[in-house]
């Protein structure tokens, strides 16, 4: 009976992942579509059909390109500002005692504050243009990044430090050669959070006051109570947001699969 | 007796080392003089917490003393040079970087030209007997093909001491065993002064011309004692009388020393 057992479990792991992922896929749409149907729920879930109709409406009226664009200039917007102020941050605090003292204690204090909270602040400083929503989505990537792309830089191993320094290397070559390499893996793993946090800042950042964008797109339809633009809505940031992170894993293992164990 | 001729290479004259830790002062090192001669192979022993590696990185340069002088040819150590070389216990390979291109890290930063740079990491590589992992990285490698790789990239920059700190610790016997016959051959075809530190007595007697006995914390030279074996040195002179008196000997030596830090 057990030897059964482990046969049929042994049989599960030789089905390839793409029939699993095909299966997942339409049970979630079955289980939708039966939400849908359903009296008690009906009223939140719009049916599949629905989402795609809207969905080729709104392309038919070319409207979604345009949510679609002006959310994903907001996104890489907020995440290149904060990568770019990140890194130099982030070496500067792995590097100097005293700018990590003074600093990391801000670090700490503003990441646990929702963005949300500080959008008001925001305004007030930049208006509600655009600025105001690629400030937001900056401020709430660069938190991320930077305490990721820290631990990475005080991560690097002492010995291979040593390493270098006995072999010849000076300061810039042990920063070249060895802490920004030895870093990487953090500095992407720092990437792929700020991404995730770009995502999910960005609706936040919309309802700042746009009149286009994936987020408002959302809000708005909410408003009308159209529930199958706003499932569609979220489900178009689902697909960017799986997109971008299939591309982040895919760099990782073009540019760290050197590592003895990953990083997480 | 071996190694009594000859110009003095290293010159450990009187060093102090005091860490000032959580706890208050820590005596590392207490007084350590030592002579090593040029091309000699001197290995250290002693209890663990006796200031062995202390002793490597001051000599090293990696770590500064808090009163003394070390000499390398006259000259006083104020930093790391590329005349000392280390292999770590912890073998430090670069883990983004291939075989070939760790052996040749030290060689690009001396600005050779890019061919001679690719010939003598090819000669290295071929001593170490790992050709055909040339291209593989770190993470592929077992722990004493990695070890060969990290002693082959401090070969290659030609240094003229080899600083090398339980290199063989993290390895099982029978590899540890094959490393130190491999390490004895090159060291009887190149002459490298050696300072090699170890735990390991059977490891001290069979390399080293001289044995320095440290005594527990702080550490100083206890003794020091001549291992007048000939080479070349195989596993059969672990056989030998000379060889078991020897290793009794500093054995007991060594115990004592331990029972101390137990105390």
């Amino acid at each position: 009976m057990e030897k059964k057992q482990g046969n049929a479990s042994q049989k599960l792991y030789t089905i390839p992942g793409w029939i699993w992922v095909t299966v997942s896929f339409l049970l979630a749409l079955g289980l939708l579509k039966l939400l849908s149907v359903m009296p008690s729920t009906s009223i939140v879930f719009a049916s599949p059909e629905a989402m795609v109709k809207s969905f080729i409406n709104k392309v038919n009226d070319g409207t979604i390109w345009g949510h679609i664009g002006i959310s994903l200039f907001r996104v890489f917007g907020g995440f290149v500002i904060g990568f770019i102020v990140a890194i130099p941050v982030a070496f500067l605090m792995g590097w100097y005692k005293i700018f990590r003292n003074l600093v990391e204690p801000w670090i700490q204090f503003v990441r646990n504050i929702p963005p949300i909270a500080y959008i008001p602040l925001v305004i007030a400083g930049v208006g509600v243009g655009e600025k105001a929503k690629i400030v937001v989505i900056f401020v709430a990537t660069f938190l991320v990044m930077v305490i990721s792309i820290y631990q990475g830089v005080r991560n690097v191993d002492v010995t291979l430090i040593k390493a270098a320094k006995v072999l010849g290397a000076n300061s810039n070559d042990i920063f070249l050669k060895i802490v920004i390499p030895a870093s990487t893996p953090f500095i992407l793993v720092g990437v792929r959070l700020g991404l995730s946090a770009a995502l999910t800042t960005l609706v936040a950042a919309e309802m700042t006051g746009a009149s286009r964008g994936l987020g408002m797109m959302v809000t708005s339809a909410g408003q009308y109570y159209d529930m199958a633009t706003v499932l569609m809505g979220i489900i178009v940031i689902g697909i960017i947001g799986l997109t971008l992170e299939k591309i982040v894993k895919f760099l990782e293992r073009k540019l760290t699969g050197w590592q003895e164990t990953q990083v997480i | 007796m071996a190694g009594d001729t000859g110009n003095i290479k290293v010159k450990i004259d009187n060093v102090r080392k005091v860490f000032n830790g959580r706890n208050g002062e820590m005596i590392a090192l207490n007084g350590v003089s030592l002579d090593i001669k040029e091309n000699e192979f001197v290995c250290v022993v002693g209890p663990s917490g006796c200031g062995k590696s202390t002793l490597l990185n001051i000599i090293a340069g990696l770590e500064e003393l808090t009163s003394g002088k070390v000499y390398v040819d006259g000259k006083e150590v104020q930093g790391p040079g590329t005349e000392r070389g280390v292999v770590f216990q912890q073998y430090a390979l670069f883990p983004w970087l291939t075989v070939r291109k760790n052996v040749e890290f030290g060689l690009k930063l001396k600005g050779l030209k890019q061919e001679e740079v690719g010939k003598i990491a090819d000669k290295y590589i071929k001593m170490v007997d790992l050709e055909e992992f040339a291209n593989s990285y770190p993470k592929e490698l077992s722990g004493g093909m990695k070890q060969r790789v990290a002693i082959a990239r401090a070969y290659a920059v030609n240094p003229e001491v080899l600083l090398m700190d339980e290199p063989f610790g993290a390895l099982d016997a029978q590899t540890r065993t094959q490393l130190q016959s491999e390490l004895l051959d090159t060291w009887e075809k190149e002459r490298k002064t050696c300072f090699f530190i170890t735990h390991d007595v059977d490891e001290a007697i069979i390399l080293a011309q001289r044995v320095v006995i440290m005594s527990a914390r702080p550490g100083r030279v206890k003794e020091i004692v001549d291992i007048d074996i000939p080479y070349p040195r195989t596993q059969e002179t672990k056989m030998t009388k000379k060889f078991l008196e020897l290793k009794n000997y500093i054995w007991s030596q060594v115990y004592q020393e331990y029972l101390e830090v137990r105390k």
